[in-house]
């Protein structure tokens, strides 16, 4: 399911409207996942602390929006725009790719959250495609 | 009478062993979600963004009149009726949270047997079900608030596909 053209428009428009809250939407979004899908706390085994407002979740939120802003600008080759975070993915964190999914949607859910007039049915759509490829580069290579 | 337990055969011991646990504070999360709901206006929201974020889904409708694109499946009518219907059949789960199990078995042989929906888009309704309720309720959305709301909606979707075969 590649990005077409107005995906790729409609994800640039939403991330003008959200991009002034990225670091806001990245702790949001990821203590959300923590807390509604426990298993994902596994790979933060090492944080003395995973509520949300917590300082390694703040910072590291921040760090994934970084990653989601860099995604935005190379939405035109995102495999060669991510290939770093992809090898860093793929032989460092090695993070399951079905959690890809799950922070996926718990960004999605903060967007409407926050954004709920912006993050029209069409916005989602073009989003979740988004996401789905980001987290298809960032998996590239997984093997 | 709690002897009496000693008397349960194993297998009756473990059905009641496997029912899901409501804390008191899920329970009033969920009765206050669906308390303060706008069925007709969340409902419909709810199937007409699955419609348009997952497209595959329209297959089940495809008696419903014009789903051509995302502004008619907006204004569809048989569609924010069904949203209605959907969302009304949720209620059955939020009066009966200690047997969605039971509650919904007659609902699972009906999706299975008769409208053949595959149970994975149970999964995708109740996501786009989650984004409408996040949209509607702002800052009391809270991340506890969501989970509880996740988890009552996966033992639905469970209890869904309970009966396909």
């Amino acid at each position: 399911m590649s990005l077409t053209e107005k995906d790729k428009a409609a994800v640039k428009a939403l991330w003008a409207k959200i991009s002034k809250s990225a670091d806001a939407i990245g702790a949001d979004a990821l203590s959300r996942m923590l807390l509604v899908y426990p298993q994902t706390k596994t790979y933060f085994s090492h944080w003395p602390d995973t509520k949300a407002g917590s300082e390694p979740v703040k910072k590291h939120g921040k760090k994934i929006m970084g990653g989601v802003g860099l995604a935005v600008s190379k939405i035109d080759d995102l495999a060669a725009g991510l290939l770093k975070l992809s090898e860093l993915h793929a032989f460092k964190l090695r993070v399951d790719p079905a959690n890809f999914k799950l922070l996926a949607h718990c960004l999605q859910v903060v967007i409407a959250n926050m954004f709920p007039k912006d993050f029209t049915p069409e916005a989602h759509v073009a989003c979740d495609k988004f996401l789905a490829n980001v987290a298809l580069a960032l998996s590239e290579k997984y093997r | 009478m709690r002897h009496s337990a000693f008397f349960l055969k194993p297998e009756v011991k473990d059905k009641n062993a496997a029912m899901v646990e409501w804390t008191e504070q899920e329970r009033s999360i969920i009765t206050n979600i669906f308390g303060n709901l706008d069925y007709e206006d969340v409902g419909s929201k709810a199937l007409s963004r699955c419609l348009i974020v997952y497209p595959w889904t329209q297959r089940y409708f495809a008696s419903f009149g014009n789903l051509y694109n995302a502004e008619a499946i907006k204004t569809n009518p048989n569609i924010a009726a069904h949203g209605t219907k959907v969302l009304h059949g949720l209620d059955r789960a939020v009066k009966n949270m200690d047997n969605i199990k039971a509650t919904y078995a007659e609902l699972s042989v009906l999706h299975s047997e008769k409208l053949h929906v595959d149970p994975d888009n149970f999964k995708l309704l109740a996501d786009c079900l989650t984004i409408v309720i996040a949209a509607k309720l702002g800052s009391a959305f809270s991340p506890e608030i969501q989970a509880t709301f996740q988890k009552f909606l996966a033992v639905v979707v469970s209890a869904l596909g309970r009966q396909y075969h």
